[in-house]
């Protein structure tokens, strides 16, 4: 069916910030998606408030809002654009729920705007747990036995009917938030109450577990002609209890029959058909008996997702990008497969590998959290890998994660013998899941547990523990020997059982260096295999690679052409996320750009780096030493860029220098000469430019020396690491003693770094780009929260708004001479601090930073694209770029957290960061700008009503100010009696409410009535913390917008007044950038 | 124990055996199924072959009792890159190499299959041995070379049954099943639909079969080349135009040169469960299960009282026919889908519709 002309302006809606649960993989989907409407000859909107997005670039859309994604913004946007239809299927659950909120709000119909992909309908069906129930009833498919509840009442009742335990599902929410497992009646009262909390539509299904059970997945599409194809399988190595999010999955599924599959794939097509998706694709989830093979569907999601993502990257089916073209009433038959170039995408993908994904998860963060995984989603990142067998692929995928395992354990980062021989603690580890179970799966192995046993306990399926198990037996094999004297064969065959070097250099007593350099010599090496979505039936255009030591046949296609090669960022982290991928994206381009090839290698399956047509040639592979130097021989580039992937590729700059490999741009020296302590301090001196007093320790005795002599309170960390990892700032000895106790985990080799911490001073970052020769300072941020805070959870402003003329002149020349002295060529990030009017450096990272991509978005420049073209050789001023552009509208990046996924997690901001995601508020006001950006990071700050205040001592004074302004605005505050205290003698009229355990109603109470709308709380000492985590904590679970600094209090004061003046406009990207 | 298998070019693969020992020839092809290795290697069409799958894990659940396509397996080898050691499922009896064992088939595991299906997808389907007896590669592709292949060779006659028997005892439509190596589910489809099936050998004359007082004729899958069956070829002329006929795969090739047609080998043909074919009447597209190594010429039959009903949409090659006077019609791919999604069965109720019209005239 040819494509629709009666629509010609297609809005988009995204996914925005990154949260656990909705990650880059839409960015990869929304650009897709963008890309193929565009082709289609469609004008197309998108709204997205992440300007971390490469589907933000103003390139990819006609008109690119970065507004919240709310529906008042929303409409805003409709208002102005007049769209034909919305597209809601492409931005994950947020998009999708925004299209429905719209939808049946009413204000789709007064601006006459049709939705494509999945009608209103369509998403009621598959989201709404009533109508799932009652479609999946009309076409004969089982759901567990389950009821809906609308309050905690209801809910126990059908506790008591169903029978523990009890899976807990809060309607319309991503990623499982809100979700639960309750084994008992309190688990179910508190399951209950927070996930009716969390659910929009005040809705949760209870349900009968199906713990244990195999959980299958497939990705389902049909077109407007009712054609159904089945892209893939998936099936969760982690049975049913553990979020598909968190599982280790596996593609295509490894456990079913023929019979049984085509059982599955048939109920999809019903349920594809039942829905009424017609122009799209959908999620589906079963749960299998392992037992009898009796089957229950558990959700679909009619919409792309994490796993439509890891569908797609699996297999070569673009999923998005096809879903986008059905929308638009094309049909299977008419669009071409890329990846073969010659077939068309109706038909169903086959492999010729097995595909894992495995999962980051960021416990380490968030010490107080329950590190047990269960139904509500904790990753924060995944990786994919690629492999000719099972154990291959996840001995891939495990060093993938850089966890700095490198793979199924034996690479000497095992726990000491007394644990993993510990039977009891083996047992515990395998019943209850957790980040690490694989690791201890094979503990449980080599102790003598029988695959039945390992079974019983931990539910996963006996043939992927036969998997581990022969993955245990080589590492027998292989330790009986000594490198020198290993044979080829046995050594080849360990490599093809996905062995890395460092593994086979524990196992016999080697090192890393010399087992690559061994098996050089012997010709042990891999080969590269496609990924062609035909199992090799078709001679693919446009495939993508693996390596493989199956070495009958080497399938790499390096060329002889000029080429440079980009190492990604792998997968995502706290402190390191799609900021990094959207600059390897523009690197890539940039060298496509210059007439070069770009080779990319990454591992991280959600990225638009690893979309097959990003780059030349894309490498799906772990990112470490040996995976990297193989591509390189193989390639051969003129340089590899290890600048902007974050801290992954350039903690393998050195290794790789020393192989001999040409790195491009800033040399690893100047890196290691701002990353040094003691280096760093000599080029500070030699350039005068003051740093915060410091030393460095790796003891506590000398540690507390050092802080004497600089003075408490001080900032403490290991050195090397990114996104402040451990970072904590330290008011006297007694804290000092208990972070030397912690850090030396954190970090065995390297020493600890204290700093004088600079109370109250203005933190500002800068990120400039320098040719070698020239320097252009891309834009100065000026920080909301005072320094202390990681720059990464604080929000700040382009361009500045407090600094004097003559500070920014300073902080220019400073910036001028560390690149020149540094000899940077490409991106250079500085964080300054300004205290009582002088200058200090506190940090230099001769690297893509991660607010390269904001700053892009704040100026309309691609940055990252012509710091890539600099390293290439092609100096500023040949790119036309002379000097630092200083925007006349105000652009606030604002940090998003997931603190809601970690209830009793206290989520106030320090120096270790913790956030996920990012999003920017853009206008002319800084104000509004700063409320845009409030709002788009999901603080729903109030217009009127009550507050709640209750500062430490030290900032009772400067609240009064703020408190004032909130006054004027007209809310009632509320205080507990020191705050209030100190605000009546200021002459306001306070309510005053409770502290815990002094009385009821309490502020806890409050949150909870949602009777406050807005909490003011900066903390206090240790012995008010727990406390403050506990309302802090209840603030953020019933989503009440809350502010931890003075600072961030005084803006939102600021910001309200100045809404309340001017309101809310939005304007495209592309009409401030005129 | 170590095997090898040698192609006719003198390209040879090492690997270990895991079925059983000893030596076997037939053409090398591959199948891109990801699931469904039992029923591939139960598929009597298979016959003569070597099969290797390009899903290179093969075995992970099992052999399950009730998921044979015919008896026993048929085809000559089977090469897959690595064999499960390990069996899960509930229904499950036997692991795979037993099964090889047990029913003498030779299998190969350890090699590169992925190298060995891009081999034949450039050099087409080839002749191979597979062998655990004779370790030396030159002898081996001398024997390969040395081997009959598959054209011009009958081997419907291997594989056909030796009697006439009932599949099931009643059912409202009587249909004689000419087996030319049918695989079961065509049987169990039928019954599906109220057929009383009655299984007749590949020699069955038509002159027998009209004697039965059929209400349609089903033309079964069925293994090699459709020109060395000359005796069925006759008999399905003599049955065009009588009563209803419905063709499957080696059958449809049948009906095709009953027709006045010609068939052709394809280089390496189609062998796999995703294969997009579109009803040309319909304009609608199936994800079809295939296995055939020739194929019905379109150009032989223009002219003709023939309609193309069905076209591959990866190579363009014809895969169905109907004749547009008789009640007629075949496909080339497997609309009783096992191992396939069960996408196309509504040729089973067309049969059944053209059986009912017969009827009533």
């Amino acid at each position: 069916m040819p494509k629709r002309t009666d629509i010609k302006k297609i809005l988009i809606i995204s996914s925005g910030p990154i949260v656990i649960g909705s990650a880059c993989e839409f960015d990869y989907s929304g650009s897709q998606a963008c890309k193929a409407l565009r082709e289609e000859g469609y004008e197309t909107v998108l709204i997205n408030s992440n300007p971390a997005t490469i589907m933000t670039d103003p390139g990819m859309a006609d008109h690119t809002y970065i507004e919240p994604l709310e529906p008042e913004f929303i409409e805003k946007v409709i208002a102005k654009e007049k769209p034909d239809a919305l597209l809601p299927t492409l931005g994950g659950q947020t998009g999708l729920n925004m299209g429905f909120f719209l939808s049946r709000a009413g204000i789709l119909k007064k601006y006459g705007v049709e939705v494509i992909g999945a009608d209103a309908k369509a998403i009621e069906r598959a989201e709404d747990r009533d109508k799932f129930k009652q479609t999946m009833a009309s076409i004969g498919i089982a759901v567990p036995e389950s009821g809906i509840a609308t309050t905690v009442e209801e809910g126990l009742a059908l506790g008591d009917k169903i029978g523990f335990p009890i899976i807990l599902r809060p309607a319309f929410t991503m990623g499982g938030a809100g979700g639960s497992c309750a084994y008992n009646i309190d688990e179910l009262k508190t399951g209950l109450e927070l996930a009716l909390d969390v659910s929009p539509l005040k809705q949760v299904l209870v349900e009968q577990s199906v713990l244990g059970w195999k959980e299958v997945e497939f990705e389902v599409i049909r077109d407007c002609k009712d054609n159904v194809i089945i892209v893939t399988s998936m099936e969760n190595i982690d049975p049913m209890g553990v979020h598909t999010g968190d599982s280790i999955v596996v593609a295509p599924a490894q456990t079913l029959t023929k019979e049984e599959f085509v059982h599955l794939e048939n109920l999809c097509k019903k349920i594809i058909r039942a829905v009424g998706i017609n122009g799209g694709g959908t999620n589906i989830q079963f749960a299998v008996n392992p037992d009898d093979g009796r089957v229950v569907i558990i959700e679909i999601n009619p919409r792309v997702s994490r796993s439509s993502a890891l569908a797609s990257k699996a297999t070569g089916f673009p999923i998005a990008r096809v879903a986008a073209k059905l929308a638009v009433g094309l049909s299977l038959d008419e669009i071409v497969n890329q990846v073969t170039g010659k077939t068309y995408t109706f038909f169903e993908p086959t492999v010729d590998y097995a595909v894992f994904k495995v999962c980051r998860f960021t416990f380490e963060k968030f010490p107080e959290a329950n590190p047990v995984l269960s139904t509500s989603m904790k990753a924060v990142g995944e990786a994919m890998s690629i492999g000719r067998n099972y154990k291959e692929s996840l001995q891939k995928g495990i060093r993938s994660l850089e966890y700095r395992r490198f793979g199924l354990g034996a690479d000497g980062r095992d726990v000491p013998p007394e644990l993993s021989a510990d039977a009891e603690l083996v047992k515990q580890k395998l019943v209850y899941p957790n980040a690490d179970r694989i690791f201890w799966l094979r503990y449980a192995i080599k102790n003598g547990m029988s695959d039945q046993e390992i079974y019983e306990h931990s539910k996963i399926d006996p043939w992927f523990v036969h998997q581990m198990r022969e993955i245990a037996e080589m590492e027998e094999k292989v330790a009986a020997y000594k490198l020198a004297d290993i044979p080829d064969k046995l050594l080849l065959e360990a490599k093809g059982l996905g062995f890395s070097d460092i593994q086979i250099a524990h196992l016999t007593g080697s090192n890393e260096v010399a087992v690559y350099e061994h098996r050089k010599e012997k010709g042990i090496t891999p080969v590269y295999k496609l990924v062609d979505t035909c199992g090799g039936e078709i001679d693919p255009m446009k495939p993508y690679f693996y390596s493989s030591y199956d070495n009958a046949k080497d399938e790499c296609r390096a060329t002889g052409k000029k080429k440079i090669m980009v190492l990604g960022g792998g997968p995502n982290r706290i402190g390191q996320g799609i900021e990094f991928d959207y600059c390897c994206c523009h690197a890539s381009f940039a060298i496509k750009e210059e007439g070069y090839e770009a080779i990319m290698v990454n591992s991280n399956p959600e990225t638009v780096s690893t979309d097959f047509d990003t780059s030349d040639r894309l490498y799906f592979e772990p990112l470490t030493r040996e995976d990297v130097l193989h591509i390189v021989q193989k390639e051969k580039p003129e340089g590899v860029i290890v600048q902007f992937g974050g801290q992954t590729p350039l903690n393998l700059a050195h290794q790789l220098a020393e192989a001999g490999v040409p790195i491009l741009g800033t040399s690893v020296d100047s890196i290691d000469r701002a990353e040094d302590r003691k280096r760093f301090k000599t080029l500070l001196k030699k350039l005068k430019l003051a740093q915060p007093a410091n030393g460095t320790s790796v003891s506590f005795a000398e540690a507390k020396k050092v802080a004497r002599k600089i003075g408490y309170p001080v900032v403490v960390r290991p050195s090397y690491v990114l996104g402040g990892r451990a970072m904590v700032i330290v008011y006297d000895e007694g804290d000092l003693e208990e972070y030397m106790q912690k850090a030396v985990i954190a970090s065995p080799d390297r020493p600890i770094l204290i700093d004088k911490f600079l109370d109250d001073a203005i933190e500002v970052d800068v990120d400039c780009v320098s040719d070698g020769k020239k320097t252009v300072v891309m834009g100065i941020m000026e920080h909301i929260e005072e320094a202390g805070i990681h720059s990464g959870d604080s929000a700040c402003v382009i361009p500045t708004f407090s600094l004097a003329k003559t500070m920014l002149e300073e902080i220019r020349k400073a910036s001028y001479a560390l690149a020149k002295d540094l000899k940077v060529k490409g991106l250079m990030n500085i964080q300054y601090a300004v205290k009582d009017g002088k200058l200090y450096v506190l940090e230099v990272n001769p690297r893509a930073s991660r607010t390269v991509p904001y700053v892009s978005k704040a100026t309309g420049i691609p940055w990252a694209k012509i710091a890539t073209k600099a390293m290439m050789g092609k100096s500023l001023k040949e790119q036309g770029i002379d000097k630092e552009v200083i925007p006349e509208h105000f652009s606030v990046k604002e940090a998003v957290f997931p603190f809601n996924r970690f209830p009793g997690v206290d989520p106030v901001l320090g120096p270790e960061m913790k956030s996920t995601g990012e999003v920017m508020g853009i206008d002319h006001d800084l104000g509004v700008a700063y409320m845009k950006a409030q709002i788009a990071a999901g603080q729903k700050l109030p217009l009127s009503g009550k507050i709640f205040i209750s500062v430490n001592d030290k900032d009772k004074r400067k609240i009064v100010d703020i408190a004032k302004r909130f006054d004027a605005l007209g809310y009632q505050i509320v205080s507990t009696s020191g705050t209030a205290g100190v605000l009546r003698k200021n002459g306001l009229e306070i309510e005053e409410v409770a502290k815990l355990g002094e009385g009821r109603p309490d502020v806890l109470d409050l949150i909870k009535n949602g009777e406050v709308k807005l909490l003011i709380n900066t903390p206090g000492d240790k012995k008010t913390k727990v406390d403050e985590t506990k309302i802090r904590s209840g603030a953020i679970m019933h989503m009440i917008p809350i502010v931890t600094t003075l600072s961030g209090a005084r803006a939102t004061a600021l910001g309200i007044e100045a809404v309340k003046k001017k309101g809310y406009s939005v304007r495209a990207l592309q009409d401030y950038h005129k | 124990m170590k095997a090898i298998l040698a192609l006719e070019d003198g390209t040879v693969f090492e690997g270990t055996s895991f079925g059983a020992a000893g030596e076997q020839t037939g053409e090398v092809v591959f199948n891109t199924s990801m699931t469904g290795y039992q029923e591939i290697l139960t598929d009597p069409s298979y016959k003569g072959q070597i099969v290797a799958m390009t899903y290179p894990l093969i075995g992970n659940y099992g052999i399950c009792p009730d998921d044979f396509e015919s008896q026993k397996p048929h085809l000559s080898g089977f090469v897959v890159r690595e064999a499960s050691r390990l069996i899960s499922n509930w229904r499950a009896n036997m692991a795979l190499a037993e099964f090889l064992k047990k029913y003498k088939i030779i299998g190969i595991e350890g090699i590169d299959t992925r190298a060995l299906t891009l081999h034949i997808r450039s050099a087409g389907a080839l002749k191979g041995i597979i062998s655990t007896r004779d370790l030396d590669p030159k002898s081996l592709v001398s024997k390969a070379q040395a081997s009959p292949g598959l054209v011009g060779v009958d081997l419907v006659r291997e594989v056909t049954c030796k009697k006439t028997y009932q599949w099931n005892s009643k059912g409202k439509f009587k249909v004689v099943l000419l087996d030319c190596g049918a695989k079961y589910n065509i049987m169990r489809d039928l019954a599906a639909r109220a057929c009383h099936v009655l299984v007749v050998p590949a020699g069955t004359s038509a002159r027998k079969i009209m004697a039965m007082k059929p209400d349609g004729v089903m033309l079964s899958n069925g293994p090699g080349d459709p020109a060395a069956v000359g005796y069925v070829i006759e008999t399905v002329r003599q049955l065009i135009g009588r009563v209803p006929i419905f063709g499957i795969c080696l059958g449809h090739q049948i009906l095709g040169l009953a027709l006045g047609g010609k068939t052709f080998k394809l280089k390496f043909g189609h062998r796999g469960a995703n294969q997009p074919v579109m009803d040309l009447r319909t304009r609608k597209v199936e994800i079809t299960s295939q296995n055939h190594g020739f194929c019905v010429d379109l150009n032989s039959l223009s002219g003709q009282e023939i309609e193309l009903t069905h076209l591959n949409l990866n190579d363009r090659t014809s895969e169905g026919l109907r004749h547009k006077q008789h009640p007629a019609f075949s496909v080339q791919y497997h609309p009783e889908a096992s191992a396939g999604p069960h996408d196309s069965k509504y040729l089973f109720d067309e049969f059944i519709r053209s059986i009912k019209h017969a009827k009533k005239k």
